[in-house]
């Protein structure tokens, strides 16, 4: 075995590891301490837990190429929701009254085309102006949100189009319809990272960006093409929850930022930009997933939710530092 | 021509020929803020003359004394080459603390105890940051989240209320004026004083810009760098506890998410100062002028007829300008270099 194999091992596999433990944990202590005679690993429940991971999930697999190709991204939350206002409140546009049901599709790109175009200004922000990635974010999650409030104020957008309604609570081979958004959005990031030379030179980017320029990577493009990617998978996030909700509160999808972040985080991508993939982002998304639900199953409220994953968060940071170390003793300073 | 214009315009070009544009540049990098505020002040001004009156300059001072507080400690990290998002989380935490000891022990012993228990945040924080070498963009995301846990184990997730508003004296930090001036305002201008002083004229302050400017340079030159960060974060914290007992005195009750949202202004106030994210530029005079402007772009636009909302979108605006500008400046180029 070649040295540093066993602490990649570790923590490549660290997360899987997390989940089969809260899975163990809650399932025992959900005997005990639950209030509901149903076991916690029930088969709905796990069915439901995945279509609740869907909306956080999606950004997430964006987010992890943004964050391996160096970069961060704030905004996703004021973007999901101006998605959501696009796409609820398109659909009673008087222009599109004669479509029918065929504004649905309509709806969708409509909303879809705004997020993408939103990611892409963010990226080209960044490209042009060279100003870090974290304040462009910042400035737009302020920018984005204050478009969505200029909107309509303090009051939700709601619209109910009951085809619409139907297909998201639709379930294909038992799984619900945000699942399969997951799974799809999943998969196609992890081709795109994996497979085509994009996402080889955004690992690139991340990993030494210097050295990409020499080596005639044009970088600019490429952050551009991720921001537009995160745009437009926040953008979807909104589409597959808001088909099936019908009302957005201006406030809607603030701090997701962060739980995206975290998933993130947990699922083993490096902050600083380089190694990660989605499957460990997709692991993350669950892990905090089944922390909330397993919380709620063994009668906690939201405050230890809280509580509970801003240390995790922390207990990651220092585990993966040690083990770090380990490799690096050497090199210490 | 007359003889006085004609001076003017030998001064000019006399100004002209001993300032290359290269010079020019250097002064609007290092002057930009105060000439962007300046300018600014002037156009909102004209706008509507209710602007620039006593009255409405004291009332953005003092809505701004909450962020502009948490914005002083807050510039202390970032110097030092930190950023910390956990000081929203954190003040809710210290209002709803000071809130519910008021009534338990008095507000003369519940003061302290809430600067104490906010400090042992900040410490933790500081530990994991300075002495662990952690990262700090994490490590305050996470307690961002934990410490919001947290405020709401400690309250039950219930409104904190001060039973008898009118018989305490307590809400003298944010509503009480001294000689003229609310005292909220008179706490951030002491506080901006003495921090500005701590960071520009003492080895400690030096220490601050030395550690975030080359950590590993600073570390070699002898200079203890966890210390130095974990110190960071106590200022921090301590400002935040100060924010926080503003809060709770002006209002005298507050929700459990009072403070939701005020990591990202703050540190919005902070860049605009023009301190840099990578650490060891900026100063406490520049962050005050961040704080300002934020303040004053809401009341402006407001002034002037202007939706509540609006300020976001020009505070981005803003807020990207800004940098730009300012890193423009340094590289002698507008547009990046990014091929």
């Amino acid at each position: 075995m070649q040295p540093g194999a066993l602490s990649k091992a570790l923590k490549s596999g660290a997360i899987w590891g997390f989940i089969v433990l809260e899975l163990a944990f809650f399932s025992i202590a959900g005997e005990f301490l639950s209030l509901s005679d149903k076991a916690f690993m029930d088969w709905e429940n796990m069915l439901l837990l995945l279509k609740q991971s869907a909306p956080i999930g999606i950004i997430a697999m964006g987010m992890t190429l943004v964050m391996v190709n160096g970069n961060i991204d704030l905004s996703v939350g004021a973007t999901f929701a101006i998605a959501a206002i696009v796409l609820l409140d398109s659909m009673t546009w008087p222009i599109f009254a004669g479509l029918g049901d065929w504004v649905i599709p309509v709806a969708w790109l409509l909303a879809l085309a705004v997020g993408t175009l939103l990611g892409a200004l963010n990226g080209l922000i960044v490209w042009k102006t060279g100003v870090d990635a974290f304040i462009v974010t910042l400035g737009s999650m302020l920018g984005f949100r204050g478009i969505v409030f200029m909107f309509n104020g303090e009051n939700p957008t709601s619209h109910l189009n009951w085809t619409l309604v139907d297909f998201a609570e639709a379930q294909f081979l038992g799984l619900h319809t945000a699942t399969w958004f997951l799974l799809g959005v999943t998969l196609a990031l992890w081709f795109v990272m994996a497979r085509t030379v994009h996402g080889r030179n955004a690992y690139a980017i991340g990993d030494n960006r210097e050295a990409a320029v020499n080596a005639g990577i044009r970088v600019g493009p490429h952050m551009m093409i991720n921001f537009a990617i995160i745009g437009f998978l926040a953008a979807l996030s909104a589409v597959v929850f808001y088909s099936e909700s019908g009302s957005v509160n201006p406030n809607d999808g603030q701090l997701y930022e962060l739980w995206v972040i975290t998933a993130v985080v947990l699922g083993g991508t490096k902050i600083t930009g380089g190694a990660g993939n989605v499957i460990g982002t997709f692991g993350g998304v669950i892990a905090i997933q089944l922390l909330r639900k397993g919380l709620g199953h063994i009668g906690a409220d939201t405050s230890t939710v809280n509580l509970v994953i801003g240390l995790i968060l922390i207990a990651v940071l220092i585990l993966d530092r040690q083990l770090n170390i380990k490799g690096k003793e050497e090199l210490k300073v | 021509m007359s003889d006085a214009s004609r001076n003017a315009s030998d001064l000019r070009e006399g100004i002209m020929a001993t300032l290359s544009r290269q010079q020019v540049g250097a002064i609007l990098a290092r002057q930009g803020i105060l000439i962007a505020f300046a300018v600014f002040m002037i156009a909102f001004t004209l706008a509507n003359p209710k602007f620039l009156t006593p009255d409405n300059v004291l009332s953005v001072v003092r809505s701004s004394a909450i962020i502009g507080v948490m914005a002083l400690g807050v510039t202390f990290v970032v110097i030092s080459g930190n950023l910390d998002l956990s000081v929203g989380s954190m003040m809710s935490f210290s209002t709803i603390v000071v809130l519910d000891l008021h009534d338990k022990m008095g507000p003369l012993l519940a003061i302290p105890a809430m600067f104490a228990m906010t400090l042992c945040l900040g410490a933790f924080i500081g530990f994991l940051v300075g002495y662990l070498r952690l990262n700090s963009l994490i490590v305050t995301l996470g307690m961002l989240s934990a410490i919001h846990g947290l405020t709401l184990t400690y309250s039950g997730g219930q409104n904190m209320d001060i039973a008898d508003k009118e018989g305490t004296w307590f809400s003298i930090f944010g509503q009480g004026t001294a000689l003229g001036i609310p005292v909220p305002i008179l706490i951030f201008v002491a506080l901006a004083a003495l921090l500005g002083l701590a960071l520009a004229k003492t080895p400690f302050g030096r220490k601050v810009y030395a550690v975030g400017g080359n950590g590993t340079a600073a570390t070699f030159s002898g200079i203890p760098r966890a210390r130095t960060v974990f110190t960071c974060y106590l200022i921090s914290a301590a400002c935040v506890a100060t924010a926080g007992l503003i809060q709770a005195s002006r209002s005298l009750g507050s929700q459990n998410t009072v403070g939701q949202g005020l990591e990202l202004e703050v540190l919005a106030a902070v860049i605009l100062g023009g301190a840099s994210l990578l650490g060891g530029s900026g100063t406490i005079f520049k962050t005050v002028i961040g704080v300002l402007i934020l303040g004053f772009i809401q009341n402006g636009l407001l002034l002037v007829g202007l939706q509540f909302y609006v300020q976001f979108v020009v505070t981005w605006v803003i807020i990207i300008l800004a940098v730009w500008l300012d890193i423009a400046a340094k590289r002698g180029k507008l547009w990046s270099p990014i091929a």
